[in-house]
C-alpha cells in the first residue's frame, strides 16, 4: 500500500482516541484532494461475495438520509458487495422484524444503525449467534456481544470541540451568555454532546445559560429557537447540535431580527459549510459528526466477512470499535470537509 | 343524557337492529375481500421472493411483527365499534412499558415474581383507559379530544418517569418466558392469537359484545333499551387500555427495554388496520376477524417490501395505494355478497 493511501486512511478514520495524536504527524497539510476521505486502498480488490443487510431509522432529517445514501454509494463501489436496504423506521418493533428477515435470509453481515441501541440488542445478539457479522453504527447496543465491531461518532468530543471553540471566541468575556439548542433529549448521544459542551465551557469559566431541545427536524428547530430567543434577551454564542434542525433555527433567528451573537453548528451539513465559507451568516463554525458512518460500517463489514485486516493497522483483525473524530470546521479548513458533508 | 360519544343516527339496514345473526352472515362476505388481498400479497411475495417468503422462519417473523400492534388493534376494534376513537394507544403503550420497567418495579419483580412487571403494565394501561373512559362518558369530552390529551400527557409522564432514558430489563424469568416457543410458535404470537380469539368471542357471543354494537350504532336507542351507555363506554376504553398494557409487556419482552419512545404512531397503525378490516369508523359495525386480517395485510406488506429490497420512498407510495385498493375491493365484494 502506498504512503499516500496510508495518510488518507488515517485522515478518514481515527481509531479510538488515536487520531488526536496522529494528526500532528500527518505529513501533508489539510488542503488537497487526498485528504477528503473515502480513499482507495489495496483492500478494495474484489474478494468473495458479501451480502450485507442495512437498516437505519427513518430518514426524517438530512443527516439520517445521508447515512443511508452514503452507505448505498459505498456498497456500489464494490463489485463483491450485495446490499439489501430496508425501509427506515422509528418503530423498534418493525426494525427488529427487519433484522429477523436478514437473519432468515442468512446474509453475511448486518450493518445496523438502531433507532434505540438497547431495544435492538436482543435481535442483534440473535444475529451474532446465527453467525452473522453485525456492525453497529452510531447508537451503541447494550451488550458488547451484540456486535462484531462498532462505528461511533464522538458525541462527547463534539460537545468538547464546540465548547472549546466558543471559549476561544469569547476569550476574556466572563459574563458572556451561552445558549444551546440540543437534539432529541432522550438519546444518550444528545446527553453526551451536552455534557462535553458543559465540561469544555466550565474549563474557561463559562456555562450554558439557556438550553432548549429540538428533535433534529427543521420544524422542531424553528420552534425551539423561537422559544429560546424569547427566553434570552441577549446571547453571545449559540451552539446548535444539528445543522438540519439548524435550518429552522436560522429561520427563527431571521424572523426575530437578532444578530448580536455567533452560531456554531453541529453534524456538518453542506449548507452550513457553504455559509461558513462565504462568511455571510451567523454560523462561524460547525462541528462534524460524520454522516459517512454507515459507509464505514459497510467497509468494515466487508473486510470482516472476507477476513481482511484494516489496511493501516498492524492488527490482523478488524478492530472492535472505531470512533470517529469531531473536528471544528471554520473558514480556514472548510474546503477539506465540504466534499463529504451532507446536503440537508 | 347519553348523546355523549357519537351523534345520534337513524338506524340503517346495517345496524344491529336486524339482529346479530344477519351481522355474522355478512361478516363472511366482508372478509372475502381481505382474504383475497392477503392471498394476492402472499402470491406477490412467493413470486418475487420465492422460498425466502414461503419459509417457516419468515412466516414467524411476520407474525411476531403483527403480534404487538395486533393486540392493540383488537382492543381498538371494540372502541371504534362502540362509536369511539382512541388516539392515545401509542402513548399508553409507552407509559406502561416505562412504568413496568422502572428500577423499583424491577427490584420488586426480582424479589417476588416477574409477573409483577406484567401486572404493572396491565394496571397502568387499565388506569389510563379508565381515565379516558370517564372523561368521555361522564366528563362529556369528545373522544377525539380526550384521548388527544391522554396522548400528550401519557407520553410526557413516560418521559418524566424514565428521565427520557431507555430502561433495560434485567429480570431473567421475564425474558426467558416471553422468548420461549410453544410447539414452535413464539409466545408473543400465542398471546396475539389468544387475545384475538377472546376478543372475537366477547364481541360476537356475549351480552357485552351486543351492547357494544348497540351503543356504537345508536347510543340513544341503546339507552332507551336499558343499557347504561356511560358505564359501557368506560368499560370499552378500559378494555383497550388493558390491551395496550398487554402490548407494552410484549414490546418490553421483544426489546428487553421500556422507553418513552415505544409505540410511536401505533394509534394510526391500529386505526388503519381496524378500518381496513371492515369496522365502521362511525361505530355500530365491527369485526375482530377483519381487524386481524387488516394487521396481517400491513405486516405482510412490510415483509414483502423488505424481502424485495425496494426503495424507501417507493414503499410508502405503494403502501398508500394498496390501502385504497384493499378497501375498494372489500367494499365491492361486500356489496356483491348482499349483506
Amino acid at each position: 500500500m502506498s504512503r499516500k493511501a496510508t495518510t488518507r486512511l488515517v485522515a478518514a478514520l481515527s481509531v479510538g482516541l488515536v487520531l488526536t495524536a496522529c494528526t500532528g504527524n500527518t505529513p501533508e497539510p489539510a488542503a488537497g484532494t487526498g485528504n477528503q476521505g473515502g480513499a482507495r486502498v489495496a483492500n478494495d480488490e474484489p474478494g468473495e461475495k458479501v451480502v450485507i443487510g442495512f437498516s437505519a431509522p427513518a430518514a426524517d432529517h438530512g443527516w439520517m438520509a445521508a447515512i443511508t445514501n452514503a452507505a448505498k454509494a459505498e456498497a456500489e463501489k464494490y463489485s463483491d458487495v450485495e446490499l439489501k436496504v430496508v425501509e427506515g423506521t422509528n418503530d423498534v418493533n418493525l426494525q427488529i422484524s427487519q433484522v429477523e428477515t436478514f437473519i432468515n435470509d442468512k446474509v453475511d453481515a448486518i450493518v445496523l444503525l438502531p433507532f434505540d441501541g438497547a431495544a435492538l440488542t436482543p435481535v442483534a445478539l440473535k444475529a451474532m449467534k446465527a453467525g452473522i457479522t453485525v456492525i453497529n453504527v452510531d447508537r451503541e447496543f447494550g451488550s458488547p456481544f451484540a456486535a462484531r465491531s462498532t462505528v461511533l461518532g464522538d458525541n462527547y468530543g463534539m460537545g468538547v470541540s464546540a465548547g472549546t471553540y466558543v471559549c476561544d471566541q469569547l476569550k476574556g468575556k466572563s459574563d458572556a451568555v451561552v445558549a444551546e439548542i440540543a437534539g432529541i433529549d432522550s438519546l444518550p448521544l444528545t446527553q453526551d454532546r451536552s455534557k462535553g459542551f458543559a465540561d469544555a465551557l466550565g474549563d474557561c469559566g463559562l456555562k450554558v445559560n439557556n438550553r432548549v431541545a429540538a428533535e433534529f427536524t427543521v420544524e422542531s428547530g424553528e420552534r425551539a429557537a423561537a422559544n429560546l430567543l424569547q427566553a434570552a434577551p441577549r446571547i453571545d454564542a449559540l451552539w446548535n447540535h444539528d445543522d438540519d434542525q439548524g435550518v429552522g433555527v436560522t429561520a427563527a433567528i431571521k424572523n426575530s431580527g437578532r444578530s448580536e451573537f455567533f452560531m456554531v453548528g453541529g453534524a456538518g451539513s453542506a449548507n452550513v459549510m457553504r455559509e461558513i465559507k462565504a462568511g455571510n451568516g451567523l454560523h462561524k463554525a460547525t462541528v462534524v459528526y460524520p454522516s459517512t458512518q454507515g459507509a464505514d460500517g459497510i467497509r468494515l463489514a466487508r473486510l470482516a466477512v472476507q477476513g481482511k485486516s484494516l489496511g493501516d493497522l498492524v492488527e490482523v483483525e478488524v478492530p472492535r470499535q472505531v470512533e470517529l473524530f469531531a473536528p471544528v470546521v471554520t473558514k480556514d479548513n472548510v474546503d477539506r470537509y465540504l466534499p463529504t458533508a451532507f446536503e440537508s | 343524557m347519553s348523546e355523549n360519544t357519537t351523534a345520534v343516527r337513524p338506524p340503517t339496514a346495517e345496524q344491529p337492529q336486524r339482529g346479530v345473526s344477519a351481522l355474522l352472515g355478512s361478516a363472511a362476505g366482508r372478509n372475502t375481500g381481505l382474504v383475497v388481498a392477503l392471498v394476492l400479497l402472499c402470491v406477490v411475495g412467493v413470486i418475487t421472493a420465492g422460498d425466502r417468503f414461503a419459509d417457516v422462519d419468515n412466516v414467524l417473523t411476520i407474525l411476531r411483527l403483527a403480534a404487538v400492534i395486533g393486540v392493540v388493534s383488537v382492543g381498538m376494534t371494540f372502541v371504534i365499534t362502540g362509536g369511539g376513537i382512541d388516539l392515545s394507544v401509542g402513548a399508553i403503550v409507552a407509559l406502561s412499558s416505562v412504568w413496568a420497567t422502572t428500577l423499583a418495579t424491577q427490584a420488586m419483580a426480582n424479589d417476588a415474581h416477574w409477573l409483577v412487571i406484567v401486572f404493572a403494565a396491565l394496571a397502568v394501561g387499565a388506569g389510563c383507559g379508565v381515565i379516558n373512559g370517564v372523561l368521555i362518558a361522564y366528563g362529556r369530552i369528545v373522544a377525539f379530544i380526550a384521548t388527544l390529551a391522554m396522548l400528550a400527557a401519557a407520553r410526557g409522564l413516560a418521559e418524566i418517569i424514565s428521565n427520557r432514558k431507555t430502561q433495560i430489563v434485567n429480570v431473567p424469568g421475564f425474558t426467558a418466558f416471553f422468548d420461549a416457543s410453544v410447539l414452535g410458535v413464539p409466545v408473543l404470537v400465542v398471546i396475539f392469537a389468544l387475545v384475538a380469539v377472546v376478543g372475537w368471542v366477547v364481541l360476537n357471543r356475549t351480552t357485552f359484545g351486543r351492547r357494544t354494537f348497540a351503543v356504537g350504532g345508536n347510543p340513544e336507542a341503546a339507552r332507551l333499551a336499558g343499557i347504561d351507555v356511560r358505564r359501557h363506554t368506560v368499560l370499552l376504553y378500559t378494555l383497550l387500555g388493558v390491551c395496550c398494557g398487554i402490548a407494552a409487556v410484549m414490546l418490553v419482552a421483544r426489546t428487553t427495554t421500556g422507553s418513552s419512545t415505544h409505540g410511536g404512531l401505533y394509534e394510526l397503525d391500529a386505526i388503519a388496520a381496524v378500518v381496513i378490516g371492515g369496522t365502521l369508523l362511525s361505530g355500530g359495525r365491527g369485526t375482530i376477524a377483519g381487524t386481524v386480517f387488516g394487521v396481517l395485510i400491513f405486516t405482510t406488506l412490510s415483509n414483502v417490501f423488505t424481502l424485495n429490497n425496494l426503495s424507501i420512498s417507493a414503499q410508502a407510495v405503494a403502501k398508500g395505494a394498496i390501502i385504497v385498493v384493499a378497501v375498494l375491493l372489500q367494499q365491492r365484494l361486500a356489496r356483491r355478497s348482499g349483506a
